[in-house]
């Protein structure tokens, strides 16, 4: 029994990494007033091309940063389209979307069903990951479960208490206002998406060449659209993201835990999907101005002509 | 130096609007041919198969008709949808919910009535599964400002997963040999063909009527003006004592309703008993998004660019085959041709002109 919670929680940890990194960089881009609904083809993308690349040179670590590149990359074309061409966000994001997992697609056809030999290897933490218990589940992970970590709180403090953070965030609460400081609206909103994007072809990478060690079409399984959920659950705070995208990590993993006992395999999958709907109906009794959503958010901003 | 000036344009007329659709679709095409130079295929030859392949021969057009059935009635569902701001990307899960309601109603009863009671029977059924499915996310997002686009995607893999438990459990079908998929419908429960086709003529007769109803609805009644009102401009919406929760309601019902129409036309008209999700949706509830706003959210237009749209899916499996290209292409090609008509949309509201200046 203990081993079994052990586990759980070991996995636990593991499954809420790419969330917690799409969420982190949803955030950071929704902050600055842009709606991204690219995630999810954002993350098949990075999840492709850090596979292809770590399969080709052996190297997880050039791996994961042409994901982080090609993510960012990739998103300009929602930078272009919701900022400069002031085009509307949802349809520009779904776009990313389709673009993104069809790319993801053709290029990984040739890579299907090859298991890739140099996983990324997990790091022991020296002294800690002896601690009994906890060391097994949070100090024997997956680089990147550090990183994520690492990557939220910095975020936190990068939006909370940094110069430029804090003109992201008043981009996306009053872009006149903030024009009016001098500072570039679209400068900055171009940053935070394509910032934006590096983080989910972050989470993507972990998907092919940490969490699995394959590439199969649709692994992404709607994780970038939680992670546009979690956003709104987290408050906009990647603070909170860490939590919240770790009580998903959960949830996927019960799926197994249950599998055992008899319950439809088709209801275990449906669970991440109705607990999101949970979720939201949770925060909707929340009071709409302790909500904290960017007041911008998913407006376009049009300068007056001077 | 140069310098662009950019301004509002304030009247569009219907040419304009159509030729910048045409402009973008051209540029779009531009860009896949780039990508498929990228990838190894000969961009001229690639492209030229997609549209001779879907409008270039008797087979494909036919084909292409099949295939513009489901895009139809979904696209207009969406325009209406769309129109009044819901941002529904739901269409596969209500589509999939109007499937297996039908096919319940088909399995249970159609061995005991004729076709003419039958056939009504299974697109109603089908409309209430769709609706039904359709008016969760309004209720969600009216009642508790839940994000549209979030419930109704989630409610696409909610529905994919009853599904699959249906026919892997208690639908199994007898004579399915042990693999997934319900009994075929009764015969009195399927729908005809036109000969040599696979054109399910009564579904696509509806999804015609549909677009018309939908098109005189939009813009004729008052209904369509507080749809719009409730997209354009929620707050005078508010003052002019307009039921956001009813209005929303009936959109979603009407959008859900037209997807389970779609999804009926593929299990009794295609397929002839429910199987995976996949068969079933095969993505024309994501499809169907790029129709509708290629017909500029005009029910009416969705008959031509759910024809257009039809061909390039047809057109896609014929490169699949010839070129040995992978599924996702088709994905590409839409994604990409949606990029452009978004763009597009921003040189049709706004002017530019470029002035030479001396400096």
């Amino acid at each position: 029994m203990e081993d079994i919670i052990i586990s759980t929680l070991q996995r636990t940890m593991v499954a809420g990494t790419p969330l917690l990194l799409a969420t982190t960089g949803e955030i950071i881009c929704e902050r600055s007033g842009i709606l991204n609904l690219g995630v999810e083809g954002v993350m098949a993308i990075g999840a492709v091309v850090a596979f292809i690349v770590t399969i080709t040179t052996g190297q997880p670590w050039l791996g994961v940063l042409v994901a982080i590149g090609a993510g960012m990359a990739i998103s300009i074309v929602h930078a272009f389209a919701s900022v400069t061409l002031q085009a509307n966000q949802v349809v520009s994001g779904l776009a990313l979307t389709m673009l993104g997992l069809g790319l993801s697609g053709m290029l990984g056809k040739p890579y299907v069903g090859r298991p890739l030999q140099i996983k990324m290897d997990d790091w022991n933490i020296p002294f800690l990951s002896d601690i009994p218990y906890l060391g097994k589940i949070l100090f024997s992970q997956s680089p990147l479960f550090y990183i994520a970590i690492a990557l939220a709180f910095g975020s936190w403090f990068f939006l909370e208490r940094t110069r430029l953070g804090i003109q992201i965030r008043s981009t996306g609460e009053n872009p006149k206002a903030t024009e009016t400081q001098g500072v570039n609206v679209s400068k900055l909103r171009y940053l935070s998406v394509i910032i934006g994007g590096g983080f989910s072809g972050l989470a993507g990478a972990h998907l092919s060449i940490s969490y699995s060690n394959s590439w199969i079409e649709g692994m992404t399984a709607g994780r970038g659209w939680i992670a546009i959920a979690l956003t709104i659950f987290a408050l906009w705070n990647p603070g909170r993201a860490i939590w919240a995208a770790f009580l998903f990590g959960g949830i996927f993993v019960i799926q197994y835990l249950l599998q055992p006992l008899g319950i439809s395999p088709n209801f275990l999958s449906m669970l991440p999907y109705i607990a999101t709907l949970l979720i939201l109906l949770l925060i909707s009794f929340k009071d709409s101005k302790k909500l904290n959503a960017p007041a911008m958010l998913g407006e376009p901003y049009k300068r007056d002509e001077r | 130096m140069i310098k662009f000036k950019i301004t509002d344009r304030y009247n569009i007329t219907a040419f304009r609007s159509f030729m910048t659709n045409i402009v973008s679709l051209l540029a779009g095409l531009v860009v896949i041919g780039i990508i498929f130079l990228i990838v190894g295929v000969n961009p001229i030859y690639a492209i030229s198969k997609i549209f001779t392949g879907s409008f270039g021969s008797v087979y494909g057009f036919k084909e292409t008709i099949t295939k513009a059935i489901p895009l139809i009635l979904i696209g207009t569902g969406l325009a209406l949808a769309f129109r009044a701001k819901f941002w529904n990307i739901g269409a596969e899960g209500q589509m999939l919910m109007g499937a297996i309601l039908s096919t319940w109603v088909g399995l249970t009863f159609g061995d005991a009535l004729p076709s003419y009671i039958i056939i009504p029977l299974i697109f109603l059924a089908g409309f209430i599964g769709g609706a039904f499915w359709g008016i969760i996310p309004a209720i969600l997002k009216i009642k508790y400002s839940i994000n549209e686009v979030i419930s109704t995607l989630m409610l696409n893999y909610i529905c994919a997963e009853i599904l699959t438990m249906l026919i892997v459990g208690s639908w199994k079908g007898k004579t399915r040999f042990g693999y997934p998929g319900t009994d075929n419908l009764p015969d009195s429960a399927i729908l005809g063909l036109i000969p040599g086709s696979r054109i399910h003529y009564v579904t696509l007769i509806l999804a015609i009527i549909c677009a018309i109803i939908l098109c005189i609805a939009i813009y004729k009644t008052r209904f369509g003006y507080e749809a719009r009102v409730v997209g354009d401009n929620p707050d005078a919406g508010k003052y002019a004592g307009i039921n956001f929760l009813k209005t929303t309601l009936i959109i979603m019902a009407i959008s859900g309703g037209l997807a389970g129409f779609a999804g009926v036309g593929e299990v009794a008209g295609i397929h002839h008993y429910l199987g995976y999700p996949a068969s079933v949706s095969s993505g024309y509830g994501f499809t169907a998004i790029i129709v509708a706003w290629l017909a500029k959210l005009n029910p009416l237009f969705t008959i031509i660019s759910g024809i257009f749209f039809a061909g390039i899916l047809v057109g896609g499996d014929a490169i699949q085959i010839s070129l040995g290209l992978p599924a996702a292409t088709v994905e590409i090609v839409n994604g990409i041709l949606l990029i452009f008509l978004i763009m597009g949309d921003y040189f049709l509201n706004h002017k530019i002109t470029i002035q030479f200046s001396k400096n």
